[in-house]
C-alpha cells in the first residue's frame, strides 16, 4: 500500500516527463490527485518495531492525508491554470514536477529512516525549485536562486543534525542504524553533548525549510513570485512535511529524557517567528508576500504550541491541518485575483469585491479563518494552545501570544480590506478574468473544509489527531 | 593508518585557506576539487578496503573530482568570468575569520565526547572547520558561482563527518544524498545560466528587487 502510494505519482510524472502528448495534459493531475487521496485514506496503520524503512505512523499519517487532500484541490485548479497559460508560456515541466513534488513528499511522510527522511526532504526542494521558475522573469529567477541555496544549506545542517545524532547513539554498544524505531531504541544511553548539538541542527535545518525565523528570508520571495498553487502547495504542504522533520527531532529527544530542552528551543524559534511576522507584515503592500509573512507566523505557532507540550501539543496538531487547509484558500483566491488585476501589489489591486466578487470573498473569508476568527477552524486550534499556554502556567506567554496575533491580525486586515474594498481603479484595463468554477471552485471547498472543522471534530480526526500528540509526549 | 588519515584531513584545511583566500575562480574550482578527491580517498583509509567503502569513495570522486567540476567549469567558460570581484569582506579579513574559526573549532571540539576509535583524529575539528569555511564563502561572496563553492564545500564538510559513520549509513541512502547533491548542483548550473542571460552579470548582489 505505502509503496503504491508513492509510486502512483512517481510513474505518473516519468509518464508525463517522457510521453509529449501528456506534458500538458492537465487532467492527469486531478485523476492522480484523487487516485493518491483515496489510497492515503485507505492505507493502515502501519506495525511499528519491525525495522521497516517505509512505516505510516500516526504523525506521517496526519501530515499525508493533509498533504494529498490539499494538492487534489490544488491539481483541480491546475487544469484550468495550465490551459489558460498554455498559449502564452512554456509548461512543459509543470506537470511532471508537480506529480514527482507530491511523490516526494509522500515519500516524506512515510521514511521511517532519518537518511532516507532526508534525501526525500532534500528532493522536494529540486522538485519545486522548477516551479517557482514558472513564470521565467527577473524577479522568479531571484526568488529561485535564493530558494535553492538557502534550502539547500538549510537541508544541510539537518543531514549535519542527523549524523550527529547518529554520533550519539554511536556511545551506545549496539549496531548504529538509523532506523527510527531502533533509533529511539538506542537513543537513551546516548552522549548528551552529540544529541543535542544533532537536536540543534535538525530545528535549525528542518525550520529553515518550513520557514521558521531567522532562515525565513527565502519565503516571502519564493511565495510571491511562485504561481499561485505551487505556492499553496509550499505553503501548506511542504512546510507541514519539514515540520515532521523537526516533529521527529522532538520524539528522539523525548526517548532520550530531554524533552524539555526540545521544548524549550521550540518556543524561542515559535517566538522569534510570531515576533518577525508581526513586525513584516504590518503595511505589506504585496498580496501574496502578505501570505507568507503569515504562513512565517503559523509555522511559530506550531513550534510553540508542540513546545508548550500537553493540550497545546494537540492543538499544534489540529492547527497544522487548519493553516494547510486554510492557506490553500488563501493563496488560490489571491491567484485569482492576481489574475484579475494582472499585478498582486496593492497600489494596483483596489477593490477585487467588484471585480471578481467570489474570489475576494473567499481571500476575505479566508483572512478572517488565518488570524483566528470564530467560527473557522484555526480559532479552535489556536484557542486550544492559548488554553495549554495558560493550563501549563505561563500566564505571560500567553500574554505576548494574543498580543502579537492582535498586531497580525491589524496587520493584514489592513492589506486585505485596501485589495478586496472600495472602488476597483479605472485607469488600468479591465481584464477578461472572472470567477469560473474550476478556479474559484477549490479554494472555496478548502475554506467550507475550514468552516466544518471550526463548527465540527469528526471523531475519526480527533483520533488521530490525539494519537499524533501522543506521540511527542515523554515516555513513562 | 591513522597518520595517514591526519594528513588527508590537514590538507583538506589547507584547501579550506586556499579558497578563502584566492580570487581566481579557476583556480577555486581546482582547490574545491582536490578537496572532494582528498575526502573520497577516506572512506577506503577508514574503514578498509570493503565493498561499501570502495563504492562510496568511488561514487564520491566520480561526482565531487570529476562530475562537478566538469560542470563548474564549464559553466564558467559560457558566462566568461574569471575572477571574483569586490567581496563583501576582503580576502585578508576572510583568512582570518578563517583562521580564528579553525582554532576554535579545535577548541569546541575538544568538548565533544569521542568514541575510543576516533579519538586523536582531525576528523571533527576539520569537519567544523570546513562547515565555517562553507559558511564563509556563501555569506561573503558576491558570485553565484563562488556561493555554489561553498555550498560544496559545505557538503565535503558533512561527508568528512559522515566518514566516521559509514556504517550507520546504508548504501542506499548514501547513493541518494550523493545523487541529489549532483542534481542540485545541476539545478543551480541551470539557474546561474538564465541569471547570467537576463542580468548578462553573475552577480548576486543585482538579486536584490526582492526585499522588503
Amino acid at each position: 500500500m505505502i509503496t503504491a502510494l508513492i509510486l502512483l505519482p512517481l510513474l505518473a510524472a516519468v509518464a508525463a516527463a517522457l510521453i509529449p502528448r501528456l506534458r500538458l495534459a492537465g487532467w492527469l493531475l486531478p485523476l492522480i490527485g484523487a487516485g493518491h487521496f483515496t489510497l492515503a485514506l485507505a492505507t493502515p496503520l502501519s506495525p511499528t518495531g519491525n525495522g521497516d524503512w517505509l512505516i505510516l505512523d500516526p504523525l506521517g499519517r496526519l501530515v499525508l492525508i493533509v498533504t494529498s487532500l490539499l494538492f487534489l484541490l490544488c491539481s483541480i485548479y491546475a487544469v484550468a491554470y495550465l490551459r489558460f497559460h498554455q498559449q502564452q508560456r512554456d509548461s512543459r515541466a509543470m506537470v511532471p514536477c508537480l506529480l514527482f513534488f507530491l511523490a516526494t513528499l509522500t515519500l516524506a511522510t512515510v521514511a521511517h529512516h532519518l537518511g532516507l527522511l532526508w534525501v526525500a526532504v532534500e528532493t522536494t526542494t529540486l522538485a519545486s525549485a522548477p516551479l517557482i521558475y514558472y513564470n521565467r522573469n527577473r524577479l522568479s529567477i531571484e526568488a529561485t536562486w535564493k530558494y535553492l541555496l538557502l534550502g539547500s544549506v538549510g537541508i544541510a545542517l539537518a543531514m549535519l543534525g542527523i549524523l550527529c545524532t547518529a554520533y550519539a547513539v554511536l556511545h551506545v554498544d549496539q549496531p548504529v542504524s538509523l532506523q527510527f524505531d531502533q533509533l529511539l531504541a538506542n537513543v537513551a544511553g546516548s552522549s548528551r553533548p552529540w544529541l543535542h548539538t544533532g537536536f540543534v541542527f535538525l530545528l535549525v535545518g528542518f525550520g529553515t525549510k518550513m520557514g521558521l525565523a531567522p532562515l525565513h528570508s527565502w519565503k516571502p520571495d519564493a511565495y510571491g513570485e511562485a504561481p499561485a498553487l505551487v505556492g499553496a502547495l509550499l505553503a501548506g504542504g511542504l512546510t507541514s512535511v519539514a515540520f515532521l522533520g523537526i516533529l521527529r527531532g522532538v520524539q528522539l529527544m523525548a526517548a532520550a529524557g530531554d524533552l524539555a530542552l526540545a521544548r524549550q528551543s521550540l518556543v524561542i524559534m515559535g517566538l522569534l517567528s510570531l515576533a518577525l511576522a508581526a513586525v513584516f507584515v504590518v503595511k505589506q503592500p504585496d498580496v501574496k508576500r502578505m501570505l507568507a509573512y503569515s504562513s512565517v507566523e503559523h509555522m511559530g505557532i506550531l513550534a510553540l504550541g508542540v513546545g508548550i507540550g500537553g493540550l497545546a501539543t494537540f492543538g499544534a496538531m489540529l492547527h497544522l491541518v487548519n493553516n494547510s487547509l486554510t492557506k490553500g484558500a488563501l493563496f488560490l483566491s489571491a491567484g485569482n485575483i492576481q489574475r484579475a488585476y494582472a499585478s498582486k501589489h496593492l497600489s494596483e489591486v483596489r477593490g477585487a469585491m467588484s471585480r471578481v466578487p467570489l474570489s475576494a470573498g473567499i481571500f476575505v473569508a479566508g483572512f478572517l479563518a488565518i488570524t483566528g476568527s470564530p467560527p473557522f477552524g484555526p480559532f479552535i486550534s489556536e484557542f486550544t494552545i492559548l488554553r495549554g499556554i495558560f493550563g501549563e502556567g505561563h500566564p505571560w506567554l500567553g500574554g505576548v501570544f494574543l498580543l502579537l496575533l492582535a498586531i497580525v491580525f491589524i496587520g493584514m486586515g489592513g492589506t486585505v480590506l485596501m485589495a478586496t474594498q472600495g472602488e476597483a481603479p479605472t485607469d488600468t484595463p479591465p481584464s477578461e478574468h472572472r470567477d469560473t468554477a474550476m478556479l474559484a471552485g477549490p479554494p472555496l471547498v478548502l475554506l467550507v473544509l475550514v468552516l466544518i472543522l471550526g463548527l465540527y471534530l469528526p471523531e475519526p480526526l480527533r483520533v488521530g489527531l490525539e494519537q499524533a500528540a501522543a506521540l511527542l509526549e515523554a515516555k513513562p | 593508518m591513522h597518520d595517514l588519515n591526519n594528513l588527508l584531513l590537514l590538507a583538506v584545511i589547507l584547501c579550506n585557506f586556499f579558497t578563502l583566500g584566492s580570487s581566481r575562480l579557476g583556480a577555486c574550482i581546482r582547490v574545491v576539487t582536490l578537496q572532494g578527491a582528498l575526502i573520497s580517498v577516506l572512506p577506503v583509509t577508514v574503514h578498509g578496503a570493503s565493498g561499501h567503502s570502495l563504492l562510496l569513495g568511488a561514487g564520491a570522486l566520480a561526482l565531487k573530482g570529476i562530475f562537478i567540476p566538469w560542470l563548474l567549469f564549464r559553466a564558467i567558460r559560457e558566462v566568461r568570468i574569471r575572477r571574483e570581484v569586490e567581496p563583501l569582506i576582503g580576502y585578508i579579513p576572510t583568512l582570518l575569520i578563517g583562521a580564528l574559526s579553525t582554532s576554535a573549532a579545535f577548541i569546541f571540539a575538544e568538548y565533544l565526547p569521542l568514541v575510543a576509535e576516533h579519538r586523536d583524529s582531525l576528523f571533527i575539528p576539520t569537519a567544523l572547520a570546513t562547515l565555517f569555511t562553507g559558511f564563509l564563502l556563501l555569506s561573503t561572496r558576491r558570485k553565484a558561482i563562488t556561493q555554489v563553492l561553498g555550498y560544496l564545500i559545505f557538503e565535503n564538510a558533512i561527508f568528512i563527518l559522515g566518514v566516521l559513520l559509514a556504517e550507520a549509513m546504508p548504501l542506499m541512502v548514501e547513493t541518494g544524498v550523493l545523487l541529489d547533491l549532483l542534481v542540485a548542483i545541476f539545478v543551480m548550473g541551470i539557474v546561474i545560466n538564465q541569471i547570467n542571460r537576463e542580468f548578462s552579470t553573475l552577480n548576486t548582489e543585482r538579486l536584490s528587487a526582492l526585499k522588503e
